[in-house]
């Protein structure tokens, strides 16, 4: 018998969404897809989307049912464009909230929230903290339902600058400092 | 079945007697995939878990997903990517143009994809030349795509699509082939996974 030889095949998954690439007509981002397989495989690109070969395509088709591909991929596309625009808004919308506490006199912890707006593992994120500022951070759960990142000691002025350099589509602008004086508690 | 997004446990690392195991029962029902199994699961490394809702449990090997399993007793039901990397071993049917949109958004799979022009069901014949190797069943797809077995209701297939080359969803057949050319109507394939679905989509890395 002879040698079995390695079969598995390598597909190319799009970049964009992840499918391979003859199947990106369908996954709602087609312009950007096109756009990354023209760029990086632009023999696959030549295959799949060079106008003959769409034609040929859908020619097969009946024409209404043409129609209503047409129709529906148009529907898709608006749908994904809205989708887009929507996170963009929140994007500008959402903001990062860094809070300084106060623990005890002289003695501060500061919170981060809102930072999942933007897309980021709070939990690595926390990571980064600790080792930046060499103290602990945390990942919490706020009563409100969130999760914030407690850093301890006061960093705030610190992790705006850390937050702005190292994640450039954090806009200064959302970054908000806040200070909570804790309430004088009544020593019982 | 796997239409949101997953939220998945922890990987798990499994016994070897468990690998064992799985590894054979991957084997008897997937025959075809006989010659290729050490390259799908290579003996040296190690199998992970991870549990999925729905007690559906994803296998996973270096950072790779092979296969889905439902209650720890169902089908092993082999992940797109590994279809894609041997698309032979599995056998296939084959949807038209029209059919591909609804799939690809999880819609149940229906007869008359299937049975229009460009949809290719099986056609039993005898296939010439001898079997790959011993155990192995002597069947495939012919040039046309059609797949030279019947297959029976509850056999897991690849939906291949057509004027496409890789395939676009993977289920359990609800009804067996020859019914569906009976019948002509009805649906075929529910709760498939697909192209971009959550499973697709899950990070296993």
């Amino acid at each position: 018998m002879a040698e079995p030889v390695s079969v598995a095949r390598n597909v190319i998954y799009c970049g964009v969404c992840t499918l391979p690439p003859e199947y990106c007509e369908y996954g709602g981002t087609v312009k950007k897809c096109q756009e990354w397989l023209e760029k990086k495989h632009p023999n696959m690109y030549e295959r799949i989307w060079s106008p003959e070969v769409l034609e040929a395509a859908t020619a097969s088709l009946s024409l209404e049912a043409q129609e209503r591909a047409a129709k529906d991929a148009k529907k898709k596309a608006a749908k994904a464009e809205a989708a887009e625009q929507k996170h963009a808004q929140q994007l500008a919308n959402s903001v990062i909230t860094i809070k300084r506490i106060e623990r005890n006199k002289r003695k501060y912890v500061t919170s981060v929230s809102g930072l999942e707006a933007f897309g980021l593992e709070l939990k690595k994120v926390a990571k980064d903290f600790g080792k930046k500022f060499a103290t602990g951070a945390s990942v919490t759960k706020t009563p409100s339902g969130g999760e914030e990142i407690v850093v301890q000691g006061d960093v705030s002025g610190e992790i705006e600058e850390f937050l702005l350099e190292k994640y450039k589509d954090i806009p200064e602008d959302n970054i908000e400092l806040v200070e909570d004086k804790k309430k004088k508690a009544s020593a019982g | 079945m796997f239409k949101k997004d997953l939220g998945a446990s922890p990987k798990q690392k499994l016994k070897s007697s468990i690998q064992r195991s799985l590894r054979n029962s991957l084997l008897s029902t997937y025959p075809l995939l006989t010659p290729h199994i050490d390259e799908v699961l290579p003996k040296k490394s190690s199998l992970e878990q991870v549990k999925l809702p729905d007690r559906v449990s994803l296998y996973v090997i270096e950072g790779q997903p092979l296969f889905y399993q439902q209650d720890n007793a169902g089908f092993l039901v082999p992940h797109l990517r590994l279809v894609h990397r041997f698309p032979q071993a599995f056998p296939t049917i084959r949807i038209d143009r029209g059919a591909i949109r609804f799939v690809l958004s999880g819609a149940t799979l229906m007869a008359p994809g299937l049975t229009s022009k460009g949809g290719r069901l099986p056609e039993p014949k005898e296939r010439e030349g001898e079997p790959v190797a011993e155990g192995v069943p002597n069947e495939g797809p012919d040039e046309e795509g059609r797949w030279s077995r019947e297959l029976e209701k509850g056999e897991p297939v690849v939906v291949m699509a057509e004027g496409k080359e890789e395939a676009c969803a993977i289920g359990l057949l609800v009804m067996g082939t020859k019914d569906v050319k009976e019948k002509g109507k009805g649906p075929v394939i529910e709760e498939a996974h697909f192209l971009g679905d959550g499973l697709w989509r899950l990070n296993v890395e």
